[in-house]
């Protein structure tokens, strides 16, 4: 009785392990963009500020300033974490990051260029502030 | 013409350039303002603070 216990709590244990792994098999390492913030980035309807925030582009629409201010909100919380885990203020921490995802743009997407206008991101590299690393 | 005659004219030319008009007017330039963000941010805490945010991007994907 004893042993059929132990033998069951192996297999549980082992049941429970490998849901673990392949759970973690199953998640992708890095959870990936909402379907429509990823659309409109597509688009070229939300693009990269120089502040390290989102931006909308063209017409702002009620859809696009909901997406928009998620995400902001969202980025603003990370920030704030990191900008006090490096000892850095939140502007400067997202000025950086803001260089960064500038940067991490690809072909098509929109990213705010130092004159403030919208550019849209082509194989070369994005005008960035010359502050940028 | 000596030198006080003439800056007396201007003077009061312009004092009636003032008082005729009533107003000054200022014209908005034609080139865009650039006003530059975050100017006090220095380029040595971006460096400092480059490979952390390029981390956080990178773990924060969804957000991104």
């Amino acid at each position: 009785m004893g042993d059929m216990m132990t033998k069951m709590t192996k297999s549980v244990l082992a049941a429970a392990a490998m849901a673990t792994a392949l759970g973690g098999f199953a998640a992708p390492a890095f959870a990936q963009r909402d379907p429509a913030y990823a659309a409109a980035r597509a688009a070229g309807q939300v693009g990269e500020k120089m502040d390290g925030y989102l931006g909308i582009v063209g017409a702002a629409t009620p859809a696009l300033r909901g997406i928009v201010n998620d995400i902001n909100i969202k980025r603003r919380a990370v920030y704030s974490e990191r900008a006090k885990a490096t000892n850095a203020t939140i502007e400067e921490y997202a000025l950086t990051a803001g260089c960064q995802a500038i940067l991490a743009t690809t072909p098509g997407e929109k990213y705010q260029a130092p004159d403030g206008s919208w550019q849209t991101r082509t194989a070369a590299p994005p005008l960035r502030d010359p502050r940028c690393p | 013409m000596n030198t006080s005659k003439l800056t007396g004219r201007m003077a009061a030319v312009m004092l009636a350039t003032v008082a005729l008009g009533g107003c000054i007017t200022v014209n908005a330039p034609e080139e865009p303002i650039v006003i530059e963000l975050n100017v006090n941010i220095r380029q040595e805490v971006i460096y400092r603070l480059a490979e952390d945010a390029g981390n956080t991007i990178e773990d924060n994907a969804d957000i991104f």
